[in-house]
């Protein structure tokens, strides 16, 4: 058993006891409840379990959920990106408030963002109002369940931007711009490449909480099989009738794509990390 | 963890140290909560008049099968008043906490009150529904939760069925009829209550397929001019059903009350009660006082059509049913 | 507000480096980029927050006020500050206790042990609740039948303890507890459903920035004779400072707003196991929408509170760091 021992001496105290709590917080809390319920409601066949994650409704709801995370995580960084460099670059009135305005997402319970979302983007909304008459449906359609998740992923580019922007060094701008690079050229060679990898680990961040998202969704997508209902739902519609295995089967499918993306964002980080050190 | 539990054992003991006596829980769905606070209120007066104890009744509400759930996975509910039978027999297929013949221990198949499903329509009836035929024309908008999250949508897609079964005579007829209904729904909300939502304050759909007291509700809350009940030629007769969860009331010895509680819902209190919140009471003499404020109408049981609600959630809800094939056949 | 924040604003512009101008967007780039952006977020962050305001004040002033009147909704308030009062510190210990053992040392599976820390925030909430009920379900693995003879001894033990005069109040109420032990559709659920979703939020902001600083001040503290701990409390904890306030902040949101899971734990009692986003629910499923968005701008109101506090903070922060460099 190699893992977690330290690989090299360090004169700083506490490795045992901090990382030994560290462990034991982790089993308590995640590790022992996530693996013993997956455990516990084992009792399939391998034949039955891809039957219950490749069902036709199932799959369906892989392509919608997947498929909206994905275009919502997209919209993120692309905005994200503005925002975030709006944000610590240029100063406006009221920036303060903007800025603690993007953590909101955070705070408001999903279940509120779903029927303030669903109230706008019906068809006697604010905004549903100027769409519907053309035959646009936004809310009870699947735009709407990109909307809501383009609100709960929201923080995450921002917040994993700003720090990256505002450590920046200045003096490669400044080197750049000496050395007669016009500004867009300084923007695309040498800022650019640098916000690569955060902005990567912010998608993949904003991506793998949508994947999960069900408060919000419910309400504004009009739950429809083979159209708008998200993988979420169906492990809720699983669980109403009692079958716990074919739930967790659903939900494992979610949890390894959940673990998976995690992984190549810290590797991203990690890869980061020695990107900017060097 | 120990802060956590002295923190919530103190708050465990601040809420006993309030009130002494009984405390019951009843686990309800969706619809029943202005009916229950009144007909607790209405029991807890009975009750002390009786027997000089004080009871406090608390009320726990939410879809039907999500509450039943919650109670098989320990909830410790004294009496459980839930939507449908199917999801109080869950209780005895999963852990046993009622026994099987559970339905016998109460007049009428453990249901003091019925219901049945009604349209609620926009003012003046726009589109001039009439019956289910309706329904399924093209371009009428019909609202109705999802069947898979909702007890009152079970009965609403039972109801549908069972009407094209013996209009057109045959399974394969109503299976179709159902199909091109739901073709023509465009929201499938997870509960009743979501459903009315949407109907009303959203302003989505023509028809709304409701219970009748969710429907006369919504006309009490929100205006009479606003929406008209439309009273189909045939519809199903809505049994929600009542229990005392042996189990826990072994336990926390509240056998007494919690049956006394549910018994008082037959008696002629609970039963105008009942008739007030637009149930239609079991007994006659209730029934005939409230029957001018329901339309009548042929109501069938799912006993006789549909061989009981074992048989039923097998057929048309369980995975791969009736419902999981029409949205697969497209 | 929006004055203070526009003083704000213009007090940092000036302090902007001339030797920056060289290396600045043109103003039509500027321009273009923050409406862009206020654009995005008006539409997708404002118009929400606006609606639930709008709702909450549709029938006036003194039919919002009337939302917090309603015993239920204190019973909901003080079970989400309660739950929160737990969870935050919680993780708060476990979050620099993880940052210190991973940013300050180099081991075998550090990847992976970051990656589990993150976990919680993926996993989907339905499933957050569903394992707990998995676990101190009626049908799991802990059931309520084996906490209670887990803890038996613990109950006689803490029941003598409770028995000495003077001694009940304070071990009464665990005493019953113990003997009666309820996880599950109680508050020690909802508390661990709220710390699951809450998890990696301190952590997350604590490990690359400790990462980041490298550990020379702490050698040398150490060198010098320094304990541990006061390496900690006086070399590490001042650095770390704003990125600790800025998870307890997020960790604190997130707790106070959480729905999902605890809806799956909570059994829905009223004035029992309700938290304030779930006593939105309700009211919102009893036609009373005034209320509910009350209730919900509440929380709302609460997130940004603290977050303008924590933008004002570290702002003076930044300005007295800079007047005393100079």
């Amino acid at each position: 058993m190699s893992l977690f021992r330290r690989s090299s001496r360090s004169v700083l105290p506490g490795f045992g006891l901090t990382l030994g709590f560290t462990l034991l917080y982790l089993s308590l809390i995640v590790l022992i409840p996530i693996s013993a319920a997956f455990i516990r409601t084992s009792g399939m066949t391998w034949s039955g379990f891809v039957e219950a994650v490749t069902a036709p409704r199932v799959m369906a709801s892989y392509k919608i959920s997947f498929g909206a995370s994905f275009a919502a995580a997209f919209i993120n960084a692309v905005f994200g990106l503005v925002v975030a460099w709006v944000l610590t670059r240029y100063t406006f009135p009221g920036k303060k408030v903007v800025d603690a305005l993007v953590d909101l997402p955070f705070a408001l319970p999903t279940a509120v963002a779903g029927i303030a979302l669903t109230a706008i983007y019906s068809k006697n909304g604010w905004v549903g109002q100027w769409f519907e008459p053309h035959g646009i449906k936004i809310a009870y359609a699947e735009p709407g369940v990109f909307i809501a998740l383009v609100f709960i992923g929201l923080p995450f580019v921002v917040r994993t931007l700003q720090p990256i922007i505002e450590d920046l060094e200045p003096e490669l701008e400044e080197a750049s711009a000496t050395l007669g690079a016009t500004r867009w050229q300084t923007l695309r060679k040498v800022i650019f490449p640098q916000l690569v990898p955060p902005l990567i680990t912010g998608f993949a961040l904003a991506f793998a909480r949508a994947l999960g998202e069900y408060g919000s969704v419910v309400f504004i997508s009009g739950n429809m099989p083979m159209r708008t209902e998200i993988t979420p739902l169906l492990i809720v519609t699983k669980l109403e009738q009692y079958d716990y295995a074919g739930a967790t089967a659903i939900a494992s499918v979610l949890l390894v794509a959940s673990f998976v993306l995690l992984l190549i964002i810290n590797l991203l980080q990690k890869w980061s990390r020695r990107y900017n050190n060097v | 963890m120990k802060t956590i539990a002295l923190i919530s054992a103190s708050l465990a003991l601040a809420v006993a140290a309030q009130a002494k006596d009984v405390e019951l829980l009843n686990v309800s769905y969706d619809p029943t909560r202005e009916f229950y606070v009144d007909y607790n209120a209405a029991f807890a007066k009975y009750w002390k008049a009786k027997t000089g104890d004080d009871v406090r009744v608390k009320q726990s509400h939410g879809g039907s099968g999500k509450q039943g759930r919650a109670v098989v996975d320990g909830l410790q509910a004294d009496v459980v008043t839930l939507a449908l039978a199917n999801d109080v027999n869950a209780l005895y297929r999963n852990g046993k906490l009622v026994p099987e013949d559970w339905q016998k221990r109460l007049p009428g198949n453990s249901a003091p009150y019925t219901s049945t499903i009604v349209f609620l329509v926009r003012g003046g009836n726009p589109l001039k529904i009439k019956d289910w035929d309706d329904l399924v024309k093209p371009g009428v908008s019909v609202i109705t939760p999802n069947p898979k999250t909702s007890g009152g949508a079970q009965w609403n897609y039972l109801a549908a069925w069972e009407f094209a079964r013996r209009k057109y005579g045959s399974e394969e007829a109503a299976k179709d009829f159902v199909a091109k209904l739901y073709k023509n729904v465009p929201v499938l909300d997870s509960g009743a209550r979501g459903s009315t939502t949407t109907f009303v304050q959203r302003g989505v759909g023509d028809v709304f397929l409701s219970w009748e007291n969710e429907a006369f509700l919504a006309l009490k809350e929100f205006g009479r001019d606003k929406f008209d009940i439309i009273v189909p030629s045939v519809s199903i007769l809505a049994e929600p059903t009542v229990a005392v969860v042996d189990k826990v009331v072994d336990k926390k010895g509240t056998r007494k009350v919690a049956t006394a509680y549910l018994e008082y819902l037959y008696s002629d209190e609970g039963q105008d009660l009942a008739g007030k919140h637009f149930y239609r009471p079991s007994n006659p003499k209730f029934a005939a006082k409230y029957a001018s404020q329901f339309v009548q109408v042929e109501l069938f049981t799912i006993d006789e059509k549909f061989g009981g609600w074992i048989n039923a959630h097998k057929i048309h809800f369980a995975d791969g049913g009736t419902f999981d094939q029409i949205y697969l056949k497209k | 507000m929006s004055a203070s924040a526009a003083r704000l604003a213009s007090a940092s512009s000036t302090t902007v480096n001339a030797s920056r101008r060289t290396t600045q967007d043109a103003p039509w780039v500027r321009w273009t980029l923050t409406a862009v952006g206020l654009l995005f977020l008006t539409g997708f962050l404002a118009l929400p927050l606006a609606s639930v305001f709008a709702e909450a004040f549709r029938k006036g002033v003194a039919a919002y006020f009337q939302a917090f009147r309603d015993p239920d909704a204190l019973a909901a308030l003080r079970l989400t500050l309660l739950t929160t009062a737990i969870a935050v510190p919680a993780n708060l210990v476990f979050g620099v206790c993880a940052a210190w053992a991973i940013a300050k040392f180099n081991f075998r599976g550090k990847s992976i042990l970051i990656t589990l820390i993150d976990l919680p925030f993926a996993v989907s909430p339905v499933i957050a609740g569903l394992i707990y009920v998995l676990i101190f379900g009626l049908q799991g693995w802990f059931p309520p039948a084996a906490q209670e003879a887990f803890f038996a001894p613990a109950a006689g033990i803490v029941r003598n303890i409770a028995d000495i005069p003077g001694l009940g109040w304070l071990f009464g109420g665990l005493a019953d507890w113990l003997a009666a032990p309820k996880i599950i559709f109680a508050v020690p659920g909802i508390v661990l459903a709220t710390i699951f979703v809450t998890f990696p939020f301190v952590a997350r902001e604590l490990i690359p920035l400790m990462q980041s600083q490298g550990n020379d001040e702490e050698y040398a503290a150490i060198t010098l004779g320094a304990s541990g701990w006061q390496t900690f409390w006086h070399i590490t904890r001042p650095n770390i400072k704003w990125g600790l306030f800025y998870g307890i902040i997020l960790c604190n949101a997130r707790a106070m707003g959480e729905f999902g899971a605890v809806s799956v734990v909570s059994g829905h009692i009223r004035g029992e196991t309700n938290t304030l986003p779930l006593h939105v629910e309700i009211l919102y499923n009893e036609y009373q929408f005034v209320g509910a968005f009350a209730v919900a701008s509440l929380l709302a109101l609460l997130a940004i509170v603290t977050l303008i506090l924590k933008s004002v903070v570290e702002w003076k922060f930044s300005k007295s760091t800079q007047t005393a460099g100079h």
